[in-house]
């Protein structure tokens, strides 16, 4: 029985070049991500106007860990202030600490001790290599590779072994203080600190081996998330993401602070402002911190003991000897611990470089013994606000790995 | 006005006269007071101006001064990339109308910063192309680091409307 003939349908006889060109009526989607998403270490929210894979637009919603830093610090002494700055980069706690205590020396006027000083640097460069090596890591963790990761874990591990010892934390270490630091170093610690440093070399190596030429790496960094050198002057970025894009801007080296003057230490940069120029930067500044900690180690073994706080009776605690035994000393000491020091009316900004970009602290004093202004220049926050002109007309893949070397702390972004 | 040895106030005091009203340089950061009336022109002038070039808005802040006239101080941080130096720029907000033309025109830097300001002091930036909130949620009431905020208060969580 011969079957009836089979009717073309009217699209098929158009022939497939009008095929092609028959309007599919694609629309573009929102897809929300975050606030708590697998593949972005920082509590943020983007919401992402898809074309396809193809990200046309994209609002970044920050806040989630808000915790109102300034408004606790305005209620508290100029000390009590010092644990929450712990709290902002939780990566690099030490680097925050610093900040707020300089800004805090400037206003009363005070230089702390050179020991003091090379003691400061040298923490905060262990600081520095924490966090990059968290960010790093991270990185490749969230484009699914797990060696890197534990290789970089492996090694701040060994960075907060030596945090233990300087300020007996790891995380929050509340270890620089209004004049000083909290304790000097201990005995043991130069030669613990020399062999972490070489193993830490070796895990920088075994990382270098599986990441920087991996072609699957190379491939999702390289022109990626790029932005311009004017761009990032526009948005007052710092940190990696400015001198990978060219600008060979460190606080460190413009404005220098502590000891920073006699140390001997290069500021890389990168070209073209992608996330490989980053992840590159990152490297390069790991070994350039190395490099300040090994001089410190050996400035400080050529100053000996001696004090690592400035004897100045508004900041420093009377020696414990006297306290038992004279009035001067016991109501000095009761003072020193009930209001701290009393901080002249005035203003002032400090900036230091922290491993996310400028670190800076604005305190305005009314003469009191309580702040009244504590205001946290959040390098995080201020370089994620250009996330947008990173991202639009890439790929959905590439915000991963934008996100995480703009390495935006939830802690620092928010406050 | 003195200059105080900055180029920076130099210029301004130079350029612009009358939108001054004080400069100091307190433990060596040079801060001019300006009309507030005329942010706009004064931050357009730092940025453009041959000697000063503040390419950078580093920091924009509010500071509540609860009992005095006007009340609150808008501060912005200015930094020279090219010539590596700093200047402080402060205008006073009165609480009635509360509001200060936005510097989104002059640096893209200022959008995230005045809604963190707006979010935070309530100070409105005429101008500014998307003023809500940046830290705080929708629907939260007031303005969490004015000085008569009480530091107790706790408002409930209300989740996002969609």
């Amino acid at each position: 029985m011969a079957s009836e003939p089979v009717r073309l349908t009217g699209r098929a006889r158009e022939g497939p070049e009008d095929d092609l060109e028959r309007d599919l009526h694609t629309e573009h989607q929102i897809l929300n991500m975050g606030p708590s998403h697998p593949a972005t270490h920082g509590t943020v929210k983007f919401i992402v106007e898809l074309d396809g894979e193809t990200v046309v637009d994209i609002e970044v919603l920050v806040g989630y860990l808000h915790r109102g830093f300034e408004k606790e610090c305005e209620a508290g002494t100029w000390y009590q202030a010092i644990p929450y700055t712990d709290r902002l980069n939780y990566n690099s706690s030490i680097l925050a600490n610093l900040g707020y205590c300089m800004a805090v020396e400037k206003l009363l006027g005070i230089q702390t001790p050179e020991r003091c000083q090379w003691l400061r640097v040298l923490s905060s460069e262990l600081a520095r290599v924490a966090d990059h090596l968290t960010r790093c890591g991270a990185a490749c963790l969230e484009m699914q590779a797990m060696t890197p990761f534990i290789y970089g874990i492996e090694a701040r591990e060994l960075i907060w072994d030596l945090c233990e010892m300087l300020c007996g934390a790891r995380l929050t270490s509340n270890y620089i203080r209004i004049g000083g630091v909290k304790h000097p170093m201990p005995r043991e610690f130069q030669r613990t600190c020399r062999a972490n440093l070489e193993k830490i070399r070796t895990l920088l190596a075994d990382f270098d081996s599986v990441v920087t030429s991996n072609r699957i790496f190379v491939d999702r960094l390289k022109g990626t998330g790029v932005l311009s050198k004017e761009d990032c002057i526009r948005y007052a970025v710092t940190g990696p993401l400015l001198r990978a894009a060219g600008v060979p801007l460190d606080v460190r080296k413009a404005e220098p602070y502590l000891v920073y003057e006699q140390i001997d230490f290069d500021v890389p940069i990168g070209e073209v402002g992608d996330n490989y120029d980053r992840y590159l930067v990152c490297v390069e500044e790991m070994h350039q911190s190395l490099r300040i900690v090994e001089q410190c180690l050996e400035r400080l073994e050529d100053l000996g003991d001696g004090p690592v706080n400035v004897d100045d009776p508004r900041v420093r605690w009377p020696a414990k000897g006297r306290v038992f035994n004279h009035m001067e000393e016991l109501i000095q000491q009761f003072k020193a611990v009930t209001e701290g020091p009393r901080v002249p009316v005035g203003e002032g900004y400090f900036a230091i470089e922290s491993a996310n970009g400028e670190l800076g602290f604005y305190l305005v004093s009314d003469g009191s013994a309580v702040p009244h202004k504590v205001r946290c220049r959040p390098p995080s926050l201020i370089n994620l606000a250009p996330l947008p002109l990173m991202v639009r007309g890439a790929l959905l893949a590439d915000i991963i790995p934008t996100f995480d070397f703009v390495n935006m702390i939830g802690g620092e972004c928010d406050r | 006005m003195e200059d105080h040895g900055s180029p920076a106030l130099r210029r301004l005091l130079a350029g612009l006269p009358d939108a001054v009203r004080a400069t100091h340089a307190q433990h060596g950061d040079a801060t001019a007071l300006v009309d507030a009336a005329r942010i706009q022109e004064v931050l357009r002038f730092l940025r453009d101006d041959v000697e000063c070039e503040f390419e950078m808005l580093s920091d924009l802040c509010a500071v509540d001064y609860l009992g005095e006239q006007p009340r609150f101080e808008v501060v912005y941080h200015l930094y020279s990339v090219a010539r590596n130096q700093r200047v402080r720029v402060k205008a006073r907000v009165p609480e009635e109308p509360c509001e200060i033309d936005t510097a989104c025109d002059v640096w893209p830097s200022a959008d995230w910063l005045e809604r963190e300001v707006w979010d935070l002091y309530g100070i409105r930036f005429r101008g500014h192309p998307n003023l809500k909130r940046l830290l705080l949620y929708e629907e939260f009431e007031g303005h969490p680091l004015r000085k008569d905020y009480p530091k107790e208060k706790r408002q409930p969580l209300v989740g996002p409307r969609n």
